[in-house]
């Protein structure tokens, strides 16, 4: 494949696109997918060729468009009309509306600032594009970064621009990618690879789900614009085996870019080759740290090895290897496209570009979002989020999952960036981002995440495997009201153990939801502890 | 050894000393005589740094290192002992002890255990946390052998004797967190397993009283490893 | 401690096999140099029915197994300066835990009904209900000393009195262990 052929597809798909009067598009991710959307194409189908309408109206699946509570979503183009929880019986009435009254009560309305708040960078094309065809991603300016890349530059000036665009990995610790890349590219082997962290396993969050299901192309696009700049010449997608939607669609994606030479063999005519196969995880948590995943991916027990080595040095095989996030990979494209600097022109001074977040918990507006790094907590939960539901008061935030932390009402003007999110006792995490009102009580959320990583735990290291244990059941103790100011100091002392000597990030981590509960809603706590103590605690000062 | 290997020197707890490229801290504590409390470790068998004891303070950072897993650098100084070690290594302990069924006084091993000796090395005289006592069971299968899981600590030193020494790899770890378990193959009883040699080194190796030979009543059972430096040293002769 | 007036020392057995006793009365003569400077105000080897109040040193065998155990522990600690974790079923609940993995009530058939007694029954006059678990006594009350031990010897129990007796946190990890 090379330039012209590129643009020859373009144009191809663009008059194609242009014959119709109006396109439908219907939302085919996994949420949508469990209302019934499937049955929505099928019907829509059917009734516009009944009508015989096959030329003028255009039915298309599409990803994501992020207001999953909302599903099944159907878009309208080029109208941009979104109808919101349609039914395949409703589906017809939409075709009935296309030349008349759009149908009122079931709009959208997109001039909320849920949409004009985001910015879509890594989901640029998810909810337009048809993540089954690869001739759609090109018309979208798909793979022209890759042609770009390996025809036009040179290795080293492909890390350069991700150095200028100062992109940090979207995985959770947020380390430089452009610094990643060029310690990989910079060790001699015979054999590299590439692996594209794609397990996610904090609960609640599918933004890399999405993602995939939504934009295949644009993921494998950034793993093969690493591969060149890095030397590799396999690649891994490693997901886990819950995402089944995310794993076909990635398979076929796979095939399709095989088959037009933009992925296997001397590709685009250069002497640059590179392979990518899915890999499957059995939904360990544990197996998203890098190392674990690597074990897992190699057919050993998913558990953490001993960093350093890093993976950058001898990773998969031994050999070094790259690994990054799905939402890592989803904007590389765009940087080589437009330019690092242009990339680095959002955000703040250290945390550039923008950030998908999974936004749940007590908030009107549920759903995926992308937003510009540097935007407050406050935007994102009254403008973006619309507020909290049923009159009830904002208590605080969960960031990170279960590696991260909660942030209180008055921190809620906080930019979104790495360094704030850290400094407050949280995380950027991956992006999950679960909202707390004020009927929630903090122990029990900080005993449900407590839980999950005791759960998670890969028994290990006994610091983590037994101290998370521990942990939980002191919280149960606080539940009942049976804590003692004993079991206060022990909580705190044990937290301080498990973070400080476990082997690897989960059990570091997994003492944070407590620590910071304990740091903003210490009364809680009190409150919950033995009369008597707490009396003691009282008196005390 | 050719004579360009390179010698790093750093220091330990104040003394000067010096390692080669491939020698751990604790390879080099030992030397020194500086015994730096470990449970997992053994030497001969790859360290795998998971039972957090060996921790040790490096200068200038805030991080515990462990020491079974760590090479030194040129210049650093390592701290063993110090009161927040202690209180760590201590700490881990308590949480073993409350993680399994440990019953002393009832323990083929005790008097010969390491968990134990390392307890009253680092004095700790009672358990803060709650003791979990989970059901575990006893496989008695094996006509030699017999594992009881209420005196595992999960070290994996079994596992990898088998796999580095034995070269059957007949062990392997299943399941997650605190149900982690230690099995024989697919999980089959031991006295089914095709693989095992029943050569006995994962029960010489176990720490404690997880792994016995039957027929050994209380405190009978005390392990023989003169084996593995006599491995080990026949290993690296036969590939000089 | 002021030197001219005797101490007051008390023992007493809980969930426990009296083994810990044993040991102590295996002390031999040196009961007699103890005698010079305790009385033994309470304990199952003198003939006091009552917890006095005011003990200087209570030494505690056994586990906390039945509500009567608990019962007990709480009204000591009050009357007691110092008190000590007497062996291991004190100090990790030891042999009465191994029942704790089962639970009471598998636990009581099992022993009761299932063991193949002549007349099968679980008695329920005239002893105490059973605690869901056994457990040590500092998850209840506060411990000073633990001398760890099953049982601990006879010269270990001689040295931590005697240190005790004057005035010192007795250093016990040279000479005793969990097990010994
Ligand atoms: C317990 C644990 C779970 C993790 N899970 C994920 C995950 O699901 N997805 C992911 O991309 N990174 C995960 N990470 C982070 C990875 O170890 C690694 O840092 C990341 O994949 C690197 O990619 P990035 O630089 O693009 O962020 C996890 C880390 C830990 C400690
Ligand atoms: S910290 Fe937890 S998950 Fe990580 S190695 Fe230790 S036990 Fe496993
Ligand atoms: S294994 Fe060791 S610590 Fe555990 S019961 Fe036996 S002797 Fe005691
Ligand atoms: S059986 Fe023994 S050697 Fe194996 S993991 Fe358990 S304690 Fe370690
Ligand atoms: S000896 Fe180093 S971690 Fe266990």
């Amino acid at each position: 494949m090379t330039n012209e052929e590129l643009l020859e597809i373009v144009e191809k798909e663009a008059e194609n696109t242009a014959k119709f009067r109006h396109r439908l598009g219907v939302c085919t991710g996994t949420g949508c997918m469990s209302s019934r959307s499937a049955a929505i194409v099928t019907e829509l189908q059917a009734e516009v060729k009944k009508r015989g309408l096959e030329n003028e109206i255009q039915v298309k699946k599409v990803g994501c468009m992020g207001l999953c509570a909302a599903g099944p979503i159907i878009s309208v183009q080029p109208e941009n009309i979104f109808y919101r929880d349609m039914t395949p019986e409703e589906a017809v009435s939409v075709i009935d509306s296309l030349d008349s009254e759009p149908l009122h009560e079931k709009m959208i309305d997109i001039s909320e600032p849920f949409f004009y708040r985001q910015e879509k960078y890594a989901l640029e094309n998810a909810g337009v594009v048809d993540p089954e065809r690869i001739e759609d991603y090109i018309a979208a300016g798909g793979y022209a970064a890759l042609i770009r890349a390996i025809t036009e530059m040179t290795p080293l000036d492909v890390i350069q621009e991700i150095i200028a665009s100062g992109l940090r990995g979207r995985g959770g610790a947020g380390y430089p990618t452009g610094l990643k890349w060029s310690t990989v590219a910079k060790i001699e082997s015979d054999l590299k690879y590439i692996v594209c962290n794609a397990d996610e396993g904090d609960p609640g969050a599918f933004m890399d789900r999405s993602v995939l299901e939504s934009d295949p192309h644009r993921v494998l696009e950034g793993m093969a614009i690493a591969a060149f700049a890095v030397g590799a010449s396999q690649g891994y997608i490693y997901v886990r085996a819950e995402y089944p939607l995310a794993i076909k669609r990635m398979k076929a994606a796979i095939k399709q870019a095989e088959k037009m030479g933009l992925l296997g063999q001397d590709i685009c005519g250069t002497p640059f080759n590179f392979k990518v196969d899915v890999r499957l995880g059995a939904g360990a948590f544990v197996c998203g740290e890098e190392t674990a995943l690597l074990n897992s991916i190699e057919g050993n027990r998913g558990m953490p090895r001993l960093r350093p080595p890093y993976p950058a040095e001898a990773g998969l095989f031994q050999k070094p290897t790259l690994v990054n996030n799905v939402e890592t990979f989803a904007n590389i494209s765009g940087i080589i496209g437009d330019g690092g600097k242009w990339f680095a022109r959002i955000g703040t001074a250290k945390s550039k570009g923008t950030k998908v977040f999974a936004l749940t918990g007590k908030i009107k507006n549920t759903g995926l979002i992308e937003v510009p790094m540097g935007i407050t907590l406050r935007e994102i939960v009254y403008d973006i989020g619309g507020g909290i539901p049923n009159g009830r008061k904002f208590k605080a935030i969960q960031t990170g999952g279960p590696s991260g932390g909660c942030i209180p009402a008055e921190h809620l003007d906080t930019p979104v960036d790495y360094e704030s999110l850290k400094a407050l006792g949280s995380m950027m995490g991956s992006g999950g981002m679960i909202v707390i009102d004020d009927t929630s009580n903090m122990i029990d959320m900080a005993r449900f995440f407590m839980e999950f990583s005791m759960e998670e735990s890969c028994g290990k290291c006994a610091p983590c495997r037994v101290g998370t244990v521990q942990l939980y059941n002191l919280l149960g103790k606080f539940q009942q009201g049976e804590a003692t100011e004993a079991d206060l100091a022990t909580l705190e002392e044990l937290c301080d153990l498990v973070r400080n000597t476990s082997l690897c990030g989960l059990g570091q981590a997994a003492p944070n939801p407590i620590v910071s509960t304990l740091r903003y809603f210490r009364n809680e706590y009190l409150e919950k502890m033995k009369p008597s103590a707490a009396a003691a605690k009282e008196e005390a000062r | 050894m050719s004579g360009n290997t390179t010698i790093k020197t750093f220091v330990i707890d104040g003394n000067p000393v010096s390692a080669t490229e491939s020698e751990t801290i604790l390879d080099v504590a030992r030397q020194n005589g500086v015994n730096i409390p470990t449970l997992c470790n053994m030497s001969g068998l790859t360290s795998t740094g998971q039972c957090r004891l060996c921790m040790v303070e490096i200068a200038g950072s805030n991080r515990l290192t462990p020491s079974c897993v760590t090479k030194p650098e040129e210049g650093m100084e390592v701290v063993t002992e110090s009161p927040r070690l202690l209180k760590y290594r201590q700490m881990i302990l308590e949480l073993l002890f409350s993680e399994r069924n440990h019953i002393c006084a009832v323990c083929v091993t005790n008097g010969n255990c390491e968990l134990q000796s390392m307890a009253q090395r680092l004095e700790v005289d009672h358990v803060r946390y709650e003791y979990l006592h989970p059901k575990f069971k006893v496989d008695g299968s094996h006509p030699k052998f017999e594992v009881d899981h209420n005196r595992c600590i999960l070290c994996g030193r079994c596992v990898r004797v088998c796999d580095e020494i034995e070269g059957a790899h007949t062990r392997d770890l299943r399941n997650r967190g605190i149900q982690t378990l230690v099995i024989t193959d697919f999980d089959g009883p031991w006295g089914e397993s095709k693989s095992c040699t029943s050569c006995g080194k994962c029960v010489h190796v176990c720490p404690t009283g997880a792994l016995a030979e039957k027929g050994k009543s209380v405190a009978e059972m005390a392990k023989r490893r003169q084996f593995l430096p006599y491995l080990v040293m026949r290993r690296k002769g036969a590939s000089k | 401690m002021k030197k001219n007036k005797k101490l007051r020392l008390a023992t007493i057995w809980l969930d426990g096999c009296s083994g810990c006793h044993m040991s102590f009365l295996d002390i031999d003569e040196r009961l007699l140099l103890l005698a010079e400077k305790v009385d033994i105000v309470f304990s199952p080897l003198v003939d006091v029915k009552v917890f006095p109040e005011d003990v200087d040193i209570t030494l505690v065998e056994g586990a906390l197994g039945t509500e009567e155990d608990l019962h007990k522990l709480m009204k000591i600690r009050p009357r007691t300066k110092i008190l000590v974790a007497f062996g291991d079923c004190a100090i990790t609940a030891n042999i009465p835990s191994m029942r704790n993995p089962f639970g009471v009530e598998d636990t009581l058939n099992y022993i009761y009904l299932e063991m193949g007694a002549d007349r099968p029954q679980i008695p329920t006059q005239g002893v105490p209900p059973l605690l869901p678990r056994a457990q040590p006594l500092h998850n209840y009350v506060k411990v000073d000393v633990f001398i760890p031990g099953c049982p601990p010897s006879a010269d270990t129990i001689f040295f931590a009195l005697n240190e005790l007796i004057e005035g010192r946190t007795p250093q016990l990890s040279q000479m005793t262990r969990f097990g010994a």
